[in-house]
């Protein structure tokens, strides 16, 4: 089992006077699925968004504690956050391409960046890696808007790999989509999974427990319960994560 | 629906209705009757004859000249401000701070102002303190705090209306927020900031009363040559045609008025134009 990549000390995230996370341990493992589930308003997306600081925009949000990527704290003085999001990725619930081509969606962040780079394989590279470049391969110069709902989560998710991060986080990715696009979805997570550490929220049981290595069961902002997602999802220590997974409330 | 709703109802459909047709009626006949007067007078030699005292011999052409210099001018200085103060009060001043919340209620007030205040300002400032006199520069610049406040509102709104979902998109990928602006912010914004200018431009181009109080000429007999020359343009040409006792000159007038209207007529289409072909490329 390899160390984790990403990880939480302590953190607390609070919205105004409202602690949304309390007091959080968790870590991340390279190469590896991590799903977070809980019922709604439990603080998921709020974690999500403090493990790349993109909670930074919202107005009123304190941080509190540590998230350690590389044995560095994000929220350090020294570190810069536009780089922090260039190492860690994040794919969102509605998928939200650039109003552009998809060849300038894939390389926009690259370009404005500074990467060095041949555009064409970039392209091709990341739309192979998002399981997307064989239905798109012909019509590169379209608007990415002409895409399907699924198409353009894959397409999202391969803007996200040109930046060829180390971790992408997803929040709840497959909500807005039909069944099909959801498993191609799955599948190419399940690809990702041995190049990336992986970091996803879903509301979905059936998902959790086919993407994910490990799994955290979040309630009203604690970390409940936090393990491989077989023994999460067989034989839970904890009566409220068994209660949440079988559908007993939530 | 009971009975007696259902009279309410149409009740009130009809005042809806009368109050449309009564406002459409009075615009209808306010142009019938400029039609009336001046159409006769509009032809070649109005537009490209130099202002005179003989009413057969006099043309708009210093005046028409003017105006588009001044809408020119003023949409050089008006843009970069407008959109430069909507970006940073939009997307980095702290939304929180007491002096922005001051700063913005303020152009909210500013921009409905009576202009003849700013024509006073503009004199102070431009005329006297800067020593432009009665120039063009003079004229544009007025006109250009007149309507600064609007476009400032106009691409403030803009700005607001691009989902927080775009900016978030720009920043994951590791953007500054300057590129977050440029590139995806004010491109989705662009209809709307582009909308507001040309509305504005069209009201500095049809105002009056600011710059007769600079002093624009109404009797100018040759073509501006730079911005610091005299100036007049459509509507002080027109105030003076209908200011005059000869009948002729009301005509005149008229003929002004038409000419004038055609002129914002153009930008008016053009803005929606604008609306009509980016409206496409919205998310
Ligand atoms: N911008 C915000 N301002 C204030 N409170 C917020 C804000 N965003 C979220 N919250 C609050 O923080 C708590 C956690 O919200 P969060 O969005 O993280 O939940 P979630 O687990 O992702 O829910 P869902 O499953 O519905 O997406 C909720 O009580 C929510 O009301
Ligand atoms: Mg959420």
């Amino acid at each position: 089992m390899s160390d984790p990549i990403l990880g939480v000390k302590n953190l607390s995230v609070y919205y105004g006077e409202s602690q949304a996370v309390k007091h959080v341990n968790l870590g991340f493992k390279d190469k590896s699925v991590t799903a977070v589930i809980g019922p709604s308003g439990c603080g998921k997306s709020t974690l999500l968004r403090a493990l790349n600081r993109m909670n930074d925009f919202i107005p009123n949000v304190r941080i509190e504690g540590e998230v350690k990527y590389r044995n560095q704290n994000i929220y350090g003085k020294s570190m810069d956050p536009a780089e922090v999001r260039r190492r860690i990725g994040m794919v969102f619930q509605k998928p939200n391409p650039f109003p552009k081509t998809i060849y300038k969606n894939i390389i926009w962040g690259p370009k404005i960046n500074g990467y060095k780079f041949d555009p064409d394989e970039l392209v091709e590279k990341s739309l192979k890696g998002a399981a997307l470049w064989k239905e798109v391969k012909d019509r590169l110069h379209d608007s990415a808007l002409a895409l399907s709902g699924g198409q353009q989560q894959r397409l999202c998710i391969a803007r996200a790999i040109a930046m060829s991060p180390e971790v992408i986080l997803m929040d709840e990715p497959c909500s807005a989509l039909d069944p099909k696009s959801t498993l191609s979805i799955e599948e190419l997570i399940g690809e990702m999974r041995k190049n990336y550490c992986i970091v996803i929220v879903t509301h979905n049981m059936q998902q959790a427990g086919r993407v994910s290595d490990d799994t955290a069961f979040f309630y009203n902002g604690d970390l409940i319960e936090f393990g491989a997602t077989k023994k999460i999802f067989t034989n839970p220590d904890n009566s409220q994560t068994e209660d949440y997974i079988t559908g007993r409330f939530g | 629906m009971s009975p007696h709703r259902r009279r309410m109802n149409k009740a009130f459909k009809w005042c809806c209705r009368i109050t449309t047709y009564g406002a459409i009626g009075v615009l209808a006949l306010l142009l019938f009757h400029i039609a009336y007067e001046g159409m006769s007078w509009i032809s070649w030699d109005f537009i490209t004859n130099f202002p005179s005292r003989k009413a057969e011999k006099a043309g708009i052409y210093t005046a028409l000249v003017g105006s588009v210099y001044v809408m020119v001018i003023t949409t050089l200085f008006v843009v970069p401000f407008g959109i430069g103060t909507a970006i940073y009060l939009e997307e980095y001043a702290s939304q929180k701070s007491l002096f922005i919340r001051f700063v913005k209620l303020n152009i909210a007030n500013l921009a409905g102002m009576p202009s003849i205040i700013y024509g006073l300002l503009g004199l102070t400032l431009f005329v006297r303190i800067m020593g432009l006199d009665r120039s063009i520069l003079a004229g544009s610049l007025t006109l250009g705090l007149l309507v600064l406040p609007v476009i400032i509102i106009a691409s403030q709104e803009a700005i607001r209306a691009v989902p927080q979902m775009v900016r978030e998109a720009g920043f994951a990928m590791g953007a500054r927020r300057y590129q977050v602006v440029i590139w995806q912010v004010l491109p989705a914004a662009i209809p709307g900031i582009m909308t507001g200018i040309i509305l504005a431009i069209s009201r500095a181009v049809g105002e009056t009363a600011p710059l007769i109080v600079i002093g624009a000429l109404s009797y100018v007999a040759f073509l501006p040559e730079d911005m610091f020359d005299m100036f007049t343009v459509l509507p002080v040409q027109i105030y003076n045609w209908a200011g005059r006792p000869q009948p002729e000159f009301h005509s005149l007038a008229a003929a002004g008025i038409i000419v004038l209207l055609a002129f914002l007529f153009t930008l008016n289409s053009i803005a929606v134009l604008i609306r009509e072909k980016f409206q496409r490329y919205k998310l």
